[in-house]
């Protein structure tokens, strides 16, 4: 592998590393303040349980979110040093505001866990808001770093590579920012929603029948998780139609390359599934639906769509992504009808005849969360290989922006091993700790069953 | 003034925010590890005062990476080409540390693991840290198929690095000891406070010969620096001054707990010396950043993205100042905190 090369997948694996923690702690505060809000409305003490518990889920995450994080930050001047001149001149901005979301988010973080039994219920609810605020600001900012690369803007630049007429505002603001910003915070409250609704599913399937409590626990977090679940996957599906909009105003390439369409053409087909074949220019295996990309893209059939022959092919993205567009809209689909369908019985059967949950059902949703973070890892790897072979679509190479330094390989396998050891002793922590404080124990401190 | 210079300030001050929270912290961790099998306090009291305040310095670090990006991008690539080797590991021990100091407060049987590997990165991080000090001065960058290149070889046979390297340890045992000290008081744990002003009393003077060591003996390439570091006479001797004072602080009687030393006195004077050497040393450095590839104003973003940069510094700090107080209340005030017993 050539040097570039070497970079991107380091750089990727980083990447794709800290975005599994710091989705989850998006997600997962945001369900710690829905708890909250739940406990502090209805004085049902399961709630606030159920908030101690993933507040507890948090702490241990972040425990490799701010070191991923860090790692992340300070790579991306040691690896993509010519990108980051660049970045240093124009879009600054977000970064610095996003080291004061964290700020924020780590002080009422600090206060939330380490002082938790010296605040009033009402700071509390405060306290996680700020925590779940400063969370999911910094996913915002840093997307504005991420669709600025995607469509650059707010600076002219001549050949020569120096950079003029910066103007950091417009370039924060650049025209993708709105509807990927939206979608990336709603993606990670689904990721988040999705992760509690696999846990607890797992655990309810576990409970033998007769430890009622415990039962009814994990029923009303599983619920919980599946109405925010469902919103939000809603709310994922149509901010990412209008990322897809997006796409067909000013990536055209990105699009064209998402759906495997190579001829320009009005009233396209949108291909699902299959792939797309490099050398005969066509998506094998796929089912087309008549219409549907146009529709898509400009609301109308009769829109024009462009297709990859309109560019010179040493700028096409690799043939891939429209595997991995395909693989992060069937997730969104799939979650959407999974969570549908488990609220419609829970509606119909089980309010209405007291019938159990299906135990197919509930196998179903052990696998929600993990699909969810597929979801975001094939997001994000779309998005950054789609832009390929720009690092600044228009303006930078990626095999211009990429370090010179030598050792870059083996700085690699030293992070691979890293971030292997991390993610077994954050398996390992989250084990211990359940298994010293099991449910049943915290439910009987609390008077309600009996400690045995 | 110009806006490289004001700049400079900033991420100076956050770099100068980021040594003194970092050699507290990284040097409370040391101290947690040495008095591991102690049977004394000294190790509790420094891993209280670790457990919610890492966390911040953390964010410093990020902080001061992240404005020195944004105000000197082109500074950023010579030196992020010239350090990725070294930043790469300070990075992966600080990651350890960090992981280790979240997991062990969730799981009470990981607090020895984490003692040890937080302490082993308490005592590597800084010496690793202040080593790329000298690096800046130039002697150990070449320029190889035209990109900078760091000569490893040189640089990790020079003597003037390996005093750079005493220098961050004496500095980070020494205010730790001071500040432990302090807040071993605060505490009231008198015979904690005795044992951290003991240790302040052996490192201060350690201290002291070191840092004029790392003036003193420079590689020849550095000429430069020397010359410039003669100029800033004054402030040096005014640092001594307050070194000396500060440091006597810890003989001054306390009437008020029966003790002997003024710890709060002695750590105020000791950060203020630092101060003064710190500008004086960073003077002399003007207006180079890396000699001779780079000074304030090559490596400058330029004034359009100085002014938003600079104005969310002002908001952004306004917001979160008040944050801070909370904080300190909670945590490093709140007797309920400092008292608890285990
Ligand atoms: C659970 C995760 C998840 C789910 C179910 C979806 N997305 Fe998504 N998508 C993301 C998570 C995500 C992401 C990880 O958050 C990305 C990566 C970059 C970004 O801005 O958001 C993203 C990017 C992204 C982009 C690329 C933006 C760009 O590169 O400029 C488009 C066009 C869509 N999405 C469209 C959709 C559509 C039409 C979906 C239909 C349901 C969908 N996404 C579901
Ligand atoms: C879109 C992807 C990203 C999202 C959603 C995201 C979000 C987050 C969140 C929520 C945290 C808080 C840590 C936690 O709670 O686990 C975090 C930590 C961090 N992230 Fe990311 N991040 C992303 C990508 C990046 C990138 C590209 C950088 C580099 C510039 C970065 C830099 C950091 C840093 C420095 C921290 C640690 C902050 C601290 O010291 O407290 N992140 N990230
Ligand atoms: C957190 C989720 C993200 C993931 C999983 C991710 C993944 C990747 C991958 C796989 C690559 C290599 C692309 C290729 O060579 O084909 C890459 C490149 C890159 N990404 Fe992202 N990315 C994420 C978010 C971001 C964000 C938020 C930023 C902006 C700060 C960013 C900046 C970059 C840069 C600078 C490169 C290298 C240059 C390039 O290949 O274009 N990434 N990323």
């Amino acid at each position: 592998m050539d040097q570039t090369t070497i970079t991107r997948a380091f750089f990727g694996t980083s990447l794709a590393f800290h975005i599994i923690f710091a989705t989850l702690a998006v997600g997962i505060s945001f369900m710690i303040l829905v708890s909250e809000i739940i406990y502090q409305r209805t004085k049902d003490k399961d709630y606030e349980l159920m908030a101690k518990r993933w507040t507890k889920t948090f702490a241990i995450l972040l425990g490799v979110g701010i070191p991923s994080g860090t790692i992340v930050a300070v790579q991306l001047t040691l690896l993509w040093p010519g990108f980051m001149k660049i970045v240093g001149q124009v879009i600054s901005i977000p970064f610095q505001i996003e080291i004061f979301a964290f700020f924020l988010e780590a002080l009422f973080m600090s206060i939330y866990v380490y002082a938790a039994d010296r605040l009033s219920g009402k700071m509390r609810v405060l306290s996680v808001f700020f925590v779940c605020l400063g969370a999911t600001a910094s996913a915002a900012l840093i997307t504005s770093a991420n669709t600025w690369m995607n469509t650059p803007a707010g600076f002219d630049m001549y050949a020569d590579g120096t950079i003029t007429n910066v103007n950091t505002w417009a370039a924060f603001f650049n025209p993708s920012y709105g509807w990927a910003a939206f979608h990336v915070s709603i993606s990670a409250f689904m990721a988040g929603a999705f992760a509690i609704a696999s846990v607890s599913a797992y655990r309810y399937l576990k409970t033998p029948t007769q430890e009622r409590k415990v039962l009814v626990f994990h029923r009303k977090s599983l619920l919980v998780s599946l109405v925010v679940g469902f919103l939000m996957s809603a709310i994922t599906g149509f901010s990412g139609h209008g990322s897809a909009q997006g796409l067909h105003e000013h990536s055209p390439e990105k699009l064209a390359a998402a759906e495997g369409l190579f001829e320009t053409q009005r009233y396209a087909p949108l291909s699902i599934g299959g792939y797309t074949d490099p050398a005969t220019h066509e998506v094998k295996y796929g089912i087309e639906i008549p219409y549907a990309l146009s529709i898509l893209a400009g609301n109308l059939p009769s829109t024009e769509v462009k297709g990859l022959f309109e560019f010179p092919e040493e700028t096409w993205p690799p043939s891939y992504v429209h595997t991995l567009f395909n693989a992060m809209v069937g997730v969104g689909m799939l979650l959407l009808a999974l969570s549908f369908i488990a609220l419609v019985y829970w509606w119909f059967f089980y309010r209405k005849r007291k019938k159990a949950f299906p135990k197919w059902l509930v196998r179903l949703l052990v696998i929600s969360g993990p699909l969810a973070m597929l979801g975001i890892e094939f997001g994000w790897i779309f998005s950054c290989s789609g832009r390929q072979p720009w690092t600044i679509y228009g303006y930078q190479r990626t095999t211009e922006a990429a370090t010179r330094a030598a050792h870059v390989g083996d700085l690699f396998v030293l992070f691979g091993l890293l971030y292997l050891l991390l993610s077994v002793l954050v398996v390992v922590v989250m084990h211990v700790y359940f298994k010293r404080n099991p449910l049943t124990k915290e439910l009987a401190k609390r008077g309600d069953i009996d400690a045995t | 003034m110009l806006p490289e210079v004001i700049a400079s300030f900033i991420v100076g001050i956050f770099l100068f925010l980021y040594a003194i929270f970092g050699a507290i912290d990284f040097g409370a961790s040391f101290w947690s590890m040495f008095y591991l099998r102690r049977h004394t306090d000294a190790g509790v009291i420094a891993n209280r005062f670790l457990s919610p305040t890492w966390e911040v310095t953390n964010t410093f670090l990020v902080l001061l990476v992240v404005s020195f990006v944004s105000f000197y991008p082109k500074a950023a690539f010579t030196l992020g080409t010239v350090l990725l080797v070294p930043v790469s590991i300070v990075l992966i021990l600080i990651s350890l540390r960090s992981a280790f100091m979240v997991f062990a407060y969730s799981v009470q049987s990981y607090q020895q693991t984490l003692r040890i590997i937080s302490g082993i990165a308490g005592f590597f991080i800084p010496i690793l840290l202040i080593s790329a000090l000298p690096v800046t001065q130039g002697p150990f960058i070449a320029i190889r198929q035209g990109v900078e290149t760091l000569l490893t070889a040189k640089w990790l046979t020079s003597i003037s690095t390996y005093y750079y390297m005493l220098f961050g340890l004496t500095s980070e045992l020494f205010l730790s000891s001071l500040f432990l000290a302090d807040y071993a008081r605060e505490a009231g744990k008198e015979e904690t406070y005795r044992i951290y002003r003991r240790n302040a009393r052996i490192v201060g003077p350690a201290t002291l010969v070191s840092a004029i060591l790392v003036l003193l003996v420079l590689e020849p390439e550095s000429k430069w620096f020397l010359d410039n570091l003669k100029e800033q006479v004054e402030w040096f001797i005014l640092s001594i001054l307050f070194y000396l004072v500060g440091y006597s602080a810890l003989w001054w009687p306390d009437a008020k707990n029966d003790s002997i030393g003024k710890p709060r006195v002695a750590v105020l004077l000791i950060v203020v010396q630092y101060i003064i050497a710190s500008y004086a040393y960073a003077a002399a450095h003007m207006p180079y950043i890396v000699y001779p590839y780079m000074t304030i104003t090559t490596g400058f973003t330029g004034e359009v993205t100085f002014r938003p940069l600079f104005w969310v510094y002002v908001v952004g700090l306004a917001i979160l100042v008040p944050g801070f107080y909370l904080f300190w209340r909670l945590f490093l005030k709140d007797r309920r905190y400092l008292r608890q017993e285990d």
